[in-house]
């Protein structure tokens, strides 16, 4: 349930119940505690323009390569119907939107994963605007924020949805090597082919709280090594244990921490 | 053939694994082992050859040739250590300016969770950037399974050649079965490698494999001098490029993959295929 839902059970003075708990909470109260709720603490997963929002400060956002979007090109089993339902579901064209926008008065080039399009599996479309992301702000020396989440490659466009894992990194690579920042905010889910590659290339990698950060999926985890697993495997809290991220960040945090990391990698004065 | 036909020769026991390709394409191999951070992973077996006289990097995923190297080898499926031995050589040969030759055949990345435990998600990421940036050759050859981030992580690559029979894919037909039909029965496999298209035929047209080399197992030799030619003349042509120029020819390639349509705005607009 993203901001646009809550809006509009709002205006019906609805009550929402939390997936996790089962709580109901006003709507108001809800938008007003940043979508987590106020009884256990889950955090809803948030819409591409519900986050934006959030992040960037107020009226900042500026959205790039717009009217990108997907084919069906290996006319693959309900990928046609699928694509439709998510865009009317949606009103997305992808799953992902990017853009730029200024965080605590600091420019940024901001890409923002959509997990309720097709998971916000990575096919050509996200792929390519990522890659068009970076390259954009290489050219404009500019850091990129972003703000991950994927079930993984698109499966419905076969062996192409892999090749951008290695587009996306190329375009990580020179952004890197002109010495830019790059934060990644790992949100829920982020799996397979995005943790793979550019959820896990940033020079900061942040996380929600409880977010699910994998590589192979806990079934298929499960099946191969046939083992109970803990129940906070592949959690934030497991990958900060394990030293794969930088650190976990509540979300009410989240702006001021990305506005410190900006402005410390800000140029010198005297340079 | 359909492409489950292809999928089981692929995966075929008996068919030649990483090693025998560097024994029949290199001389005086030398196994270089460890990722000097947590272990050996011996499901890459990876060192230092001659290719016609010239030293060369190689590193190979190996799937073991009985019970026991299978076992030993995890059936090919690398850990972290595994892509991170490899990482830390092809950095190894980028120093020494001299081409990396890379043999891919994995069903995929080992789905365990040790390897979650130790970032097997970071390590392919790792790999796969660096290989981007890397200012030296890469030749990858999917002689087997090309089993999705897996594979990935060794084949960002300048030139990429597949053999005739072997398979390249997003994600194993069984997966793809399970999660479109629930159950991955031989029938749903097979419709699942249809859908993905994984064949050698498919990598040539999406342009994912620059060549397809033809198969003759019962000619290994001569089946291997073939693919040794062309390994060789990829390097001569890449090792003419500045390191500039290798970088950006390996950017260029892959930055060409999407299809997709565009909305023409500001007269910018374009189809790619």
């Amino acid at each position: 349930m993203g901001f646009t839902d809550v809006l509009q059970k709002m205006t019906n003075s609805a009550k929402i119940k939390c997936k996790k708990c089962g709580n109901e909470e006003t709507a108001y109260h809800l938008t007003q505690n940043l979508y987590i709720c106020p009884n256990c603490g889950y955090y809803y997963r948030l819409g591409a323009r519900d986050r934006i929002e959030l992040t960037v400060d107020k009226k900042s956002f500026t959205e790039i390569d717009t009217g990108l979007t997907s084919k069906d090109f290996l006319e693959f089993p309900n990928y046609a119907d699928k694509l439709e339902k998510a865009k009317s579901s949606t009103k997305e064209d992808d799953a992902v939107v990017c853009g730029k926008a200024t965080i605590g008065g600091k420019e940024v080039a901001l890409f923002v994963m959509d997990s309720k399009f097709i998971m916000a599996s990575m096919g050509s479309v996200v792929g390519e605007k990522i890659t068009r992301l970076f390259e954009y702000a290489t050219k404009n020396q500019l850091p990129v924020i972003g703000f991950t989440a994927s079930g993984g490659a698109r499966m419905q466009e076969g062996i192409v949805s892999l090749m951008q894992m290695a587009k996306v990194s190329g375009a990580v690579k020179q952004h890197s090597n002109a010495g830019l920042l790059y934060i990644t905010v790992l949100t829920d889910p982020t799996t397979g082919g995005v943790t793979a590659s550019f959820a896990m290339q940033g020079d900061m990698i942040l996380a929600e709280p409880k977010a699910l950060v994998g590589f192979a999926g806990r079934r298929v985890v499960e099946q191969t090594t046939k083992s109970q697993l803990p129940d906070n495997f592949q959690s934030a809290e497991f990958l900060l244990h394990h030293g794969f991220i930088d650190a976990i960040v509540p979300r009410n945090e989240l702006r001021n921490t990305l506005t410190q990391l900006l402005t410390m990698h800000g140029r010198r004065a005297n340079s | 053939m359909t492409a489950y036909d292809k999928l089981k020769i692929a995966r075929k026991s008996g068919r030649p694994t990483g090693g025998q390709y560097i024994k029949e394409i290199f001389e005086n191999p030398i196994e270089l082992h460890g990722d000097r951070r947590f272990g050996d992973d011996l499901a890459i077996y990876a060192g230092l050859a001659y290719l016609n006289g010239e030293p060369v990097t190689f590193i190979a995923m190996e799937k073991g040739w009985d019970l026991q190297s299978r076992m030993e080898r995890n059936f090919g499926c690398p850990k972290p250590e595994g892509y991170r031995k490899a990482l830390r050589l092809m950095k190894q040969a980028e120093k020494f300016h001299r081409p990396v030759i890379c043999f891919v055949d994995t069903l995929g990345a080992y789905p365990a969770a040790e390897a979650e435990e130790r970032g097997q998600g970071q390590a392919i990421a790792e790999s796969i950037m660096e290989m981007m940036g890397l200012k030296t050759p890469v030749i990858s050859v999917v002689i087997g399974e090309g089993g999705s981030g897996g594979a990935l992580a060794l084949a960002s690559a300048n030139k990429v050649y597949i053999l005739e029979n072997a398979v390249y894919s997003v994600i194993s037909p069984e997966g793809c079965a399970s999660i479109l039909w629930k159950e991955s029965t031989q029938e749903n496999v097979a419709k699942a490698a249809e859908c993905l298209h994984i064949t050698a035929d498919d990598m040539k047209h999406f342009g994912v494999a620059e060549e397809i080399i033809p198969e003759s197992l019962e000619h290994f030799p001569e089946m291997c001098k073939a693919l040794k030619m062309q390994i060789a003349e990829s390097v001569d042509e890449l090792m003419k490029l500045s390191e500039e120029e290798i970088v950006q020819q390996r950017y260029e390639r892959f930055r060409k993959f999407g299809i997709f349509d565009e909305k023409s705005s500001a007269g910018k607009g374009f189809f790619r295929k």
